[in-house]
């Protein structure tokens, strides 16, 4: 066992991050937010270019990595609050589902769908829809231009994902053979898992620099000890997730089988990510105080991103509920 | 990012794996938990056990006596002995987890020679003579007075939170031997002989009801010169060190049991109907992402520490999360015990006996208590996470409230 990362995976993290802090920066993201967060097709080839949608393919054009990378990699651009449904694409490029050419937009649905309405994000600009079909077990294809007229824009919450309510009812589309749809959506939710790490991350980095800058009576606010203990509890949230996360892609990479101790494991990083993301964001944004509660401060787009990501893939109920009836089974063996 | 046993881990796994399923049916039952003598005997046996098997100090270094394994390796011990249901270190953790490793690190070789094989083979128990009435989180506040006296230093002043004091032959002691200094400079680390005249053991009985530890009154005690471990005055910098081993690795069975104990508990709500309530169900999910999350991150930190590397700051947020784990599983099972949480431990339907598994909840819930005061409270851990590892400036002034 080294759970270290090695070498090459400690290059590639840094080369995605690299290109990320050079073409989405402040400035950049502020700049998507006032543009009501369209999707950047040129960022999105750049970061097909650096491999995004090619980690896990095989074949000629793939790299032929596996979840472990993937989850580093998502740890990165989900510190990067970049917009679009980068984790169904990535999904959909992994699977084969589009062929190879353009980086893939695609958004990935479960049905039945939880509590409240049927959402879809970036919905003009998917080239694909997948359905996952719980009932039935399987994976449809749907043609994203025959779900428009069955869906109008809403409002949402977070300034950097447009969303559209489906109304009508879906068509059939085609079935993908040869999919597994669990194993498909555990992916997902871990990939979603690294997003939250990376947000709650960013959280951190936030609100520690805030501390240290902002000065009230007479010293910087990170000197007070009800704001260190804050701190100190968003990184008390932050490593277990980060770890679970790390750990949980370490499992799905051991083969294509998913087993119960991957699943678990995925379950209970999505649970973590999310907690360290959303409650993270949250103690951000009081550490920042009056400032945090603008629009100019970043801190609400961290809030409003975790809130999404938490909606994604596996919800703190599936996520609690599968790892319950997991402890059931081995305390009862 | 590898988490599977190498070839050799496999094999190590194996061996220990079946020298517990063989050693494990022998042993006698276990004491009563007040009996502090048959505690001794117990946990001392038991690591007779270990030792004449190769396993005693598995993560000691080969020079110090132990078995030079891995820090993996060392993981693999704890996960195979909790796995199969072996003791704990009982009386045996100061030794094993502290004084023992600390000596290894900056004892005398004559020291090592002397106090390293007792520790790994049962034969001596220590304790810790760290805390004092007036010195707990704020341990650099230690007023117990060492004065050197030709080859000896005379030591007076009181110990508190001292576990296993009447059972033990040595005690890890931190005096102040230069009471000019600033405070932090004028502490030394010596080994006390418990058997010295003007030692005296007073047990203290716990909320728990029990005789866990105990204060330790020290009036003019003659400790040799040549039981300092480290320089004069340079007993903040071992204490460190010995701290360290503590925040680090020390608690990671702990992290195992945790998680066995959730199984158990999850089995009990099962059988006693408890688990139709979805949200007691999801409150065990998400503690078993906790347990598993800390098992993972003691993999982590240890192999980001290392063969013989020391555990970092970062194993405060371990021991921060840790805590509050282990005592959210004691609130959880007293929601599925219901009523039955208000009896006392001795009482027939605390635990299921017919689960190996399962604790004595409320003994352990009472017991948990310590966790988030024990070995820094969890205020001094947020306080070490802030300034040591996120780098917020210490407190400049009273007002801020820092610690």
């Amino acid at each position: 066992m080294d759970f270290r990362l090695t070498e090459d995976q400690r290059q590639l993290r840094s080369g995605i991050r690299a290109l990320l802090a050079a073409r989405y920066d402040r400035e950049r993201l502020r700049a998507a937010v006032d543009a009501g967060g369209p999707l950047d097709r040129a960022l999105w080839a750049e970061l097909r270019a650096a491999g995004l949608f090619s980690l896990r393919a095989t074949g000629p054009t793939g790299l032929g990595l596996g979840p472990a990378e993937a989850a580093l990699v998502f740890e990165e651009v989900g510190g990067s609050l970049l917009p679009g449904p980068l984790v169904a694409s990535e999904l959909a490029a992994a699977h084969g589902v589009l062929g190879p050419g353009s980086a893939p937009v695609a958004a990935l649905l479960r049905l039945p769908p939880g509590r409240g309405p049927l959402l879809v994000e970036q919905l003009p600009e998917l080239e694909a829809l997948l359905v996952l079909d719980s009932a039935a077990g399987e994976l449809r294809l749907l043609d994203p231009a025959e779900v428009l007229p069955l869906a109008r824009p809403v409002r949402g919450v977070d300034p950097l994902t447009p969303l559209w309510e489906v109304t009508g009812t879906l068509p059939a589309g085609t079935r993908i053979d040869g999919a597994d749809p669990a194993r498909i959506w555990a992916e997902g939710t871990l990939l979603t898992a690294a997003s939250q790490v990376g947000l709650a991350a960013r959280a951190v980095r936030s609100a520690v620099e805030y501390a240290r800058q902002r000065e009230q009576f007479g010293q910087p606010i990170g000197a007070f000890q009800a704001v260190q203990h804050l701190c100190a509890d968003m990184l008390g949230r932050l490593e277990p997730a980060r770890v679970a996360v790390r750990a949980a892609a370490v499992l799905l990479s051991a083969g294509p089988e998913l087993t119960p101790r991957a699943r678990a494991e995925v379950a209970g990083a999505k649970l973590l990510a999310d907690e360290a993301a959303a409650r993270g964001a949250r103690d951000c944004l009081q550490v920042h105080g009056g400032m945090g509660f603008t629009w100019e401060a970043d801190v609400q787009l961290l809030l409003k991103r975790a809130w999404v990501w938490q909606r994604s893939f596996a919800g703190a109920r599936e996520c609690a509920e599968e790892l319950a009836g997991q402890v059931l089974a081995d305390g009862s063996r | 990012m590898d988490l599977s046993d190498t070839a050799a881990e496999a094999a190590f796994r194996r061996g220990l794996r079946d020298w517990l399923g063989k050693t494990l049916p022998e042993l006698p039952p276990p004491p009563d938990p007040d009996d502090w003598p048959g505690r001794r005997a117990y946990d001392t046996s038991w690591q007779r056990r270990l030792y004449d098997a190769g396993y005693a100090g598995v993560h000691w270094p080969v020079e110090a006596g132990g078995s030079g394994a891995t820090p993996a390796e060392h993981l693999i011990y704890l996960e195979e002995t909790e796995r199969a249901g072996a003791p704990y270190v009982g009386a045996n953790f100061v030794g094993l987890l502290h004084a023992g490793p600390t000596i290894a690190a900056e004892g005398s070789a004559e020291q090592r020679r002397r106090y390293l094989p007792p520790i790994l083979s049962g034969r001596e128990v220590w304790c810790q003579g760290f805390s004092e009435p007036g010195a707990g989180s704020d341990l650099a506040a230690l007023r117990t007075r060492a004065v050197r006296d030709g080859d000896a230093y005379v030591v007076s002043g009181s110990k508190i939170w001292t576990s296993h004091a009447e059972v033990a032959d040595w005690c890890e002691l931190l005096v102040r031997t230069d009471p000019e200094a600033p405070r932090h400079r004028g502490i030394s680390w010596l080994i006390l002989p418990m058997d010295a005249p003007g030692v005296t053991v007073r047990p203290l009985r716990t909320l728990a009801g029990t005789a866990e530890f105990a204060e330790l009154f020290l009036d003019e005690v003659r400790i040799p010169v040549g039981n300092r471990v480290g320089a004069e005055n340079d007993g903040w910098r071992v204490t460190m060190v010995t701290l360290s081993f503590e925040r680090g690795t020390a608690f990671a069975s702990e992290v195992l049991a945790g998680r066995r104990a959730l199984g158990a508990l999850a089995a009990r709500a099962a059988r006693d109907g408890a688990w139709n309530d979805g949200e007691l169900r999801r409150r065990i999910g998400l503690l078993a992402a906790e347990f598993t999350a800390l098992w993972r991150l003691v993999q982590w930190n240890v192999s980001e520490a290392g063969a013989g590397g020391v555990p970092g700051a970062g194993a405060s947020v371990f021991k921060l999360r840790f805590s509050e784990a282990r005592q959210r599983l004691y609130d959880l099972a007293a929601e599925v015990l219901g009523s039955g949480a208000l009896l006392l431990p001795d009482q027939a339907d605390q635990a299921d006996r017919s689960d190996p598994a399962e604790p004595a909840w409320t003994a352990q819930r009472l017991q948990g208590l310590s966790y988030t005061i024990a070995a820094g409270t969890s205020q001094i851990q947020r306080n070490i996470v802030a300034q040591r590892v996120l780098g917020l400036p210490r407190p400049g002034r009273s007002g801020a409230g820092g610690g």
